[in-house]
């Protein structure tokens, strides 16, 4: 039933449209990023600060910390987005806590492979628990995940406080994070000087692209069909809980970096817009990671200049994206969905205008016409709004179909009159095949040929009329009009 | 133990503050929005903020005010993502709560820049939760936002109800589903804002789930419900904040939460109506009466169709008809021997024939049996509509002219059970029962 959907605005063939538009998109919003930066630095020289070396390389860094986080928490966000299950992000970036606070304690500090682990733990004990109480107790997975992860939260904050206070995770800087500490905690003698967050971000994020490419066909598979994926014999629950262990990762080597609420923003701001502008998956990540990296970088600027939240600031940068996306989004924007009914609404009313003049001929004769305020362009009754009435008249004079004469009636042109005859045709074709295959009384059967004589195309005409096998006339006795051969 | 005056009012604010956000927070739980109050939560920050930059001054109704206003409003941009746009519910309360939220901490890091009054905003608490500054105001104001919510349920108790359970029959009742829809989530979001300074944002939703969640297993009532969660959250409230104040490294809100998880857990473990002991206990009830009639049936079968007619059966006379295994065989037949529909012929060879009342009881399930084959086998459409057939006889499910021509049909086929032992003895109950 493709014929019936409103048609798609087709893209040029031969033209790559979408990845000039995703370079565009990037180019301008790092371009202008850090044009905004320079001018920031030639504001403060020429307020007559003194600035050190740092002074250039700490926004540099911390923007290349927010891209790393940003980008990874992305790519992982379009597999949660696709999944319905944005919300398990949100979730699991909470519930990691206890997993680092038992790190932190096997260990005494806040790096290394044990963090991880309690953290991948944690990330995938969170889906599991979530799966078995709402089975188990039958409550809706909202409620299960909801008692899980503030319990496992409210967990880790209590092991925090009653055996690692010395731990530099407070509760604020797990929310917020500390992206620009981070971006100062250099290195004292070694070169190059690179911030240990970056390491550990750049190592997350090869760890996500290696996960992603690996996982490529069965992560797509289970994402848009998950019956599918088990009726070809791969393993759903190890993809689902591999998903849960990366999500656990990415959060915990982002946490201390830029803090869990930028973690659960990046994981599904930046994949719900992609997912308003591309229908192609390998897309999407593409658009994700983007709207990742302007985040970063505008985020930055813009917390730069209010001497604001990076973080918060970041999350914000996303939001606007999604909401531009969500107006003007090419196939699924507002504007673009309104405009595309519009144009169907202008050439169904002023294929009806025609459809009514042919059939006034039909009565009283060619050459004969309807007055305007008849034709149902003229007058409010049609039940048509006035823009699309002023445009289906500006379409009828356009596409030659009609001539006014000075009195204000309306007449067909031959050019009108063959697309008239077509209308009414494929009109009583419609009524006489809904009349011979369908029991329906005669007369539910114009409303329904009355929308679909828009839809059907030459071809399908034949098609009904080869079906038909010489009915000459529709089930009310009127002659269906010969196509125009 | 003698409390102190500030434990008394900290106490006190927190189980109220439990009651009414359980009680508000079980239309949540039941509406499949629970993680919509915690969107709310988050969603609340920017307008405390805004408010504060508005006046310029710690004026806690009106701060609590542009708390709601924006909780609301991250409310409805939900929906409209959802009603509008290819964004779908949980990419919209996800992305509704962290970029509200991320407003929040933008505007308040904001705030805390403005050296002269940036301090006095207080917004930390909002966020965090500190329960051992809550003032004798606090407490007024929660009571005032419980009260208020009572009201609102008291009045809106049948739109409420039909909303939550079926909210496609309240739209064809013609309510305005989406207006209930929002006052509800309004009168969440009171409890939310009233709760934030006390809990913080993070674990407010656990005040909002965990009562309902756990209130649910004990009831299918919403009444008992609704008083139920109040109850529990007030309890929840009342022990959480008692334990944090005696064991006093450990900061109240977390603790509160995870005497709510345990409230949960035990629920979820005993409920009376739901939990997992009670509808494991049922399903057990259910499995026996179900082998119990297959065993009379197996049983009449073999007494009155078999070759060897009116013999005795074995255990492993039932084994032949039946995938049983063994011990659930014997199992079955103990508890039919202890309800008196068996009885052993002799002590100790395994043999058994059916009492008086088994003999009843067996010829009813023989019936209820071929009767539900047939129908299937006429039928076979309803096979997946068909409730669970132990549950029903079939004369509750199917019309009665059904059931007599199915009867009609097996009595033609001569598959229809009758008892002629009895049948000899009294030829009146006969024709009577062959009529049927």
């Amino acid at each position: 039933m493709d014929r019936l959907r409103p048609p798609k605005p087709s893209i040029p063939k031969g033209w790559p449209l979408q990845p000039l538009s995703l370079i565009a998109y990037l180019a301008v919003g790092v371009g202008l990023g850090i044009l905004s930066l320079r001018w920031q630095v030639a504001e403060s020289l020429q307020a007559g600060q003194v600035l050190i070396w740092a002074d250039f390389t700490t926004p540099l860094w911390t923007i290349a910390i927010g891209i790393l986080t940003n980008v990874s928490c992305a790519l992982l966000g379009c597999y949660l987005v696709l999944r319905r299950m944005s919300l398990l992000g949100d979730a699991i970036s909470h519930s990691v806590l206890p997993g680092l606070a038992i790190g932190f304690l096997l260990t005494g500090e806040l790096t290394g492979w044990p963090m991880f682990l309690g953290a991948m733990v944690l990330g995938v004990l969170t889906s599991v628990l979530t799966q078995v109480i709402a089975n188990l107790g039958k409550v809706s997975e909202d409620t299960s995940m909801g008692v899980v992860f503030t319990s496992l939260f409210a967990v880790g904050v209590v092991l925090i406080m009653a055996f690692a206070r010395r731990a530099h995770i407070d509760a604020e800087c797990i929310l917020y994070g500390q992206i620009d500490y981070a971006a100062l905690n250099l290195p004292v003698a070694n070169w190059p000087q690179v911030p240990a967050a970056v390491w550990t971000l750049s190592a997350t994020l090869a760890a996500t692209l290696l996960y992603v490419l690996v996982l490529w066909k069965e992560l797509k598979i289970v994402a848009f069909d998950p019956a599918l994926a088990a009726a070809m014999g791969l393993s759903v629950p190890v993809v689902h809980y591999s998903l849960m262990a990366m999500v656990a990762c990415v959060s915990v080597a982002s946490f201390e970096a830029v803090g869990s609420i930028l973690v659960v923003a990046m994981l599904i701001v930046p994949a719900a817009t992609a997912a308003l502008v591309t229908d192609r998956l390998s897309w999407m990540l593409a658009w994700a990671a983007t709207f990742g990296i302007v985040s970063a970088v505008f985020g930055y600027v813009l917390a730069a200049a209010t001497a604001t939240s990076v973080a918060g600031m970041m999350a914000v940068v996303a939001g606007v994206q999604l909401a531009v996306a969500v107006v003007l989004g090419p196939n699924y924007g507002l504007v673009s969905r309104w405009l595309r009914n519009l144009s169907l609404a202008v050439r169904i009313a002023s294929e009806d205008v025609i459809a009514r003049l042919y059939r006034e001929e039909e009565r009283r004769g060619q050459g004969s016409g309807l007055r305007v305020q008849e034709s149902g362009v003229g007058s409010r009754e049609s039940g048509v709004g006035g823009l699309v009435r002023w445009l289906a008249g500006w379409r009828l004079a356009r596409e030659n179909w009609v001539l006014a004469d000075q009195v204000g009636s309306l007449r067909l042109t031959n050019e009108g009159r063959t697309a008239a005859r077509n209308l009414v045709r494929a009109h009583r074709l419609w009524e006489a095949y809904l009349d011979t295959h369908f029991d329906l009384p005669r007369d539910h059967l114009h409303d329904a040929a009355e929308r679909m004589e828009h839809f059907l195309d030459p071809q399908l005409q034949a098609e009904l009329d080869a079906e038909l096998a010489g009915v000459q006339t529709d089930p009310h006795g009127k002659a269906i009009p010969r196509g125009d051969d | 133990m003698m409390l102190k005056y500030n434990t008394l009012i900290v106490l006190a604010g927190v189980s109220l503050l439990g009651a009414s956000a359980g009680m508000v927070g079980a239309f949540a739980v039941l509406r499949k929005r629970a993680l919509t109050g915690d969107a709310l939560a988050h969603a609340a920050l920017p307008g405390l903020c805004i408010a504060f930059l508005i006046l310029r001054e710690r004026n806690v109704a009106a701060m609590l005010l542009g708390a709601l206003a924006s909780g609301v409003a991250g409310i409805m941009v939900i929906s409209a993502l959802r009603r509008w746009t290819r964004v779908r519910e949980d990419a919209a309360i996800g992305s509704v709560l962290t970029v509200f939220f991320g407003l929040g901490i933008v505007l308040s890091k904001y705030i805390q820049n403005l050296s002269n009054i940036g301090s006095r905003a207080g917004l930390e608490s909002y966020i965090f939760g500190k329960t051992a500054g809550m003032t004798r105001g606090d407490v007024y104001l929660i009571v005032a936002a419980g009260l208020l919510g009572l009201v609102a349920v008291a009045l809106l108790y049948k739109e409420f109800l039909s909303i939550s359970f079926d909210s496609e029959f309240a739209r064809s009742l013609g309510w305005p589903v989406y207006l209930l829809d929002l006052l509800l989530m309004s009168l969440v979001a009171l409890a939310v804002v009233i709760g934030l300074p006390a809990v913080g944002v993070v674990l407010i939703s656990a005040l909002l789930i965990m009562p309902g969640a756990a209130a649910r297993f004990w009831t299918d009532r919403l009444g008992t419900l609704l008083v139920l969660s109040g109850i529990f959250g007030f309890a929840v409230g009342l022990v959480g904040t008692w334990l944090s104040a005696s064991l006093d490294q450990l900061p109240a809100g977390p603790i509160i939460v995870l005497s709510g998880t345990t409230l949960f857990v035990f629920s979820l473990l005993f409920g009376k109506q739901r939990g997992i002991l009670a509808r494991w206990i049922d399903q057990r009830r259910f499995e026996t009466s179900l082998g119990l009639r297959h065993l009379l049936r197996i049983a009449w079968e073999h007494q009155t169709e078999g070759p060897r007619q009116a013999a005795p059966f074995s255990s492993a006379d039932l084994l032949v008809r039946k995938t049983w295994t063994g011990p659930r065989a014997k199992q079955l037949l103990a508890s039919a021997q202890s309800a008196g529909l068996v009885r052993p012929v002799a002590t100790g060879n395994d043999l058994y024939e059916l009492t008086p009342s088994g003999r009843d009881e067996a010829l009813a399930a023989t019936r209820g049996h071929r009767l539900w084959e047939a129908f299937l086998a006429e039928y076979p459409d309803q096979a997946n509509s068909t409730v669970n057939l132990a549950s029903l006889s079939i004369e509750d499910y199917v019309p009665p002219a059904v059931v007599e021509q199915l009867t009609a049909q097996l009595q033609a086929a001569g598959r229809w059970p009758e008892d002629r032992m009895r049948a000899e003895r009294s030829r009146e109950s006969l024709a009577e029962g062959g009529a049927r």
